[in-house]
């Protein structure tokens, strides 16, 4: 597992204007310059927030990761509930979800 | 002169973000706190403001992370964030090179801080100054203190940071207001969001407002964690608001908004 990595990219992509015009034009060369598993890289070209959310990537950088593919918030928090159902607990960081995938707080 | 007002509040990114999805009177009662807290800024006369943030990796990253890190930058361009998403547009807010060279050099007398001449503001620093300094027009020191991730630093060095702060302030010849800004209990960007645990919240609060340092300080980061959230991290800032004024607090605004993510929170500290 290279979390760090993978947080990493999302870092970059946070702050970097350049990286992502580079990052909606050809996400497969970015994704290249980051040692990831196969499974990190398939998460960031599928934008798949819940299997990222449960890999660990520290939500501070996944919500943003969010707007930068065009996922609203409350499609935001329904993917990581779909990305627990579908790949069980959160595997690392201080992100994991404490409420039920069925429950719903606000948003 | 020295630290001339004291003051926390908080910086979720749905204040402004998501501020149509709100209860509008709740929204509106906490945004008229934010002013009040505006006005008595203004009122207190700062030549420049320093504002203790719990940045969330826009600048500092686990390549090299910082307990504690002070600006010193020409300027700071924000908010990082999506213009859209936290509906705050960009503005270049003006800093103080010189300032901060004196200030961190007064910190450093007792806490060693990193410094950054390069500094992105993020939701953490631009939601305060989008209610604060709607019109630009104060030189701001932003300051951070590493409330992301283990290892985190203990909450009595965020005391001694604090503390350090008001001796640096103490020296200068300018005015400096101190607006420190976090969540209390919350569980931000994670499907918990909108979670609060008020209870706790308004205990915490009830230590600060005392003042009191044995309180404010007698959690472990583990209990924290259960019981506030990853979230929960950010009361170092509290915690370094309170070393540096002294004085009592009071709560100008306390309602958890769950659609921001947080109990929205405004309070003042005398300065003693």
């Amino acid at each position: 597992m290279s979390l760090y990595a993978l947080s990493k990219l999302m870092f970059r992509l946070n702050r970097e204007p350049e990286l992502q015009v580079r990052f909606r034009s050809d996400p497969a060369s970015v994704a290249s310059e980051f040692t990831l598993t196969a499974e990190e890289r398939g998460a960031v070209l599928d934008h798949d927030i819940g299997l990222l959310y449960v890999l660990g990537v520290n939500g501070q950088l996944l919500m943003h990761f969010a707007p930068l593919v065009g996922i609203e918030w409350s499609d935001y928090l329904q993917r990581m509930r779909d990305g627990i159902k579908r790949h069980g607990p959160v595997r690392a960081g201080i992100y994991a979800m404490t409420t039920s995938p069925d429950g719903k707080v606000a948003g | 002169m020295s630290l001339v007002f004291a003051g926390v509040c908080s910086h979720a990114p749905g204040i402004t973000g998501r501020a149509g999805r709100a209860d509008p009177a709740h929204r509106d009662e906490f945004y008229a706190a934010f002013h009040r807290m505006r006005d008595a800024l203004d009122t207190a006369r700062p030549d420049a403001v320093m504002v203790v943030a719990a940045e969330h990796f826009a600048n500092f990253f686990m390549n090299n992370m910082p307990a504690y890190a002070i600006g010193m930058g020409e300027s700071y361009d924000g908010p990082i964030e999506d213009e859209g998403w936290l509906a705050i547009p960009k503005r270049v807010v003006r800093g103080d090179p010189d300032l901060s060279q004196r200030l961190i050099s007064g910190v450093m007398q007792t806490v060693d801080t990193a410094y950054a001449e390069e500094w992105k503001f993020d939701h953490g620093i631009m939601v305060p100054l989008h209610f604060l300094d709607p019109e630009n027009r104060y030189r701001v020191i932003p300051a951070n203190i590493n409330c992301q991730g283990p290892p985190l630093t203990p909450l009595h060095r965020a005391w001694a940071f604090g503390e350090a702060i008001r001796h640096a302030a103490d020296a200068l010849p300018e005015r400096i207001a101190l607006i420190c800004t976090g969540g209390i209990s919350h569980w931000p960007c994670t499907p918990d969001s909108g979670t609060v645990n008020e209870a706790w919240d308004r205990d915490f609060l009830d230590r600060w407002a005392r003042n009191d340092r044995a309180a404010m300080t007698d959690y472990t980061d583990h209990e924290t964690y259960a019981d506030a959230g990853q979230g929960g991290f950010e009361i170092r800032t509290f915690i370094a608001c309170a070393a540096a004024a002294r004085g009592k607090g009071a709560i100008w605004h306390y309602r958890p908004i769950p659609i921001f993510a947080v109990g929205c929170t405004i309070g003042v500290m005398e300065i003693e």
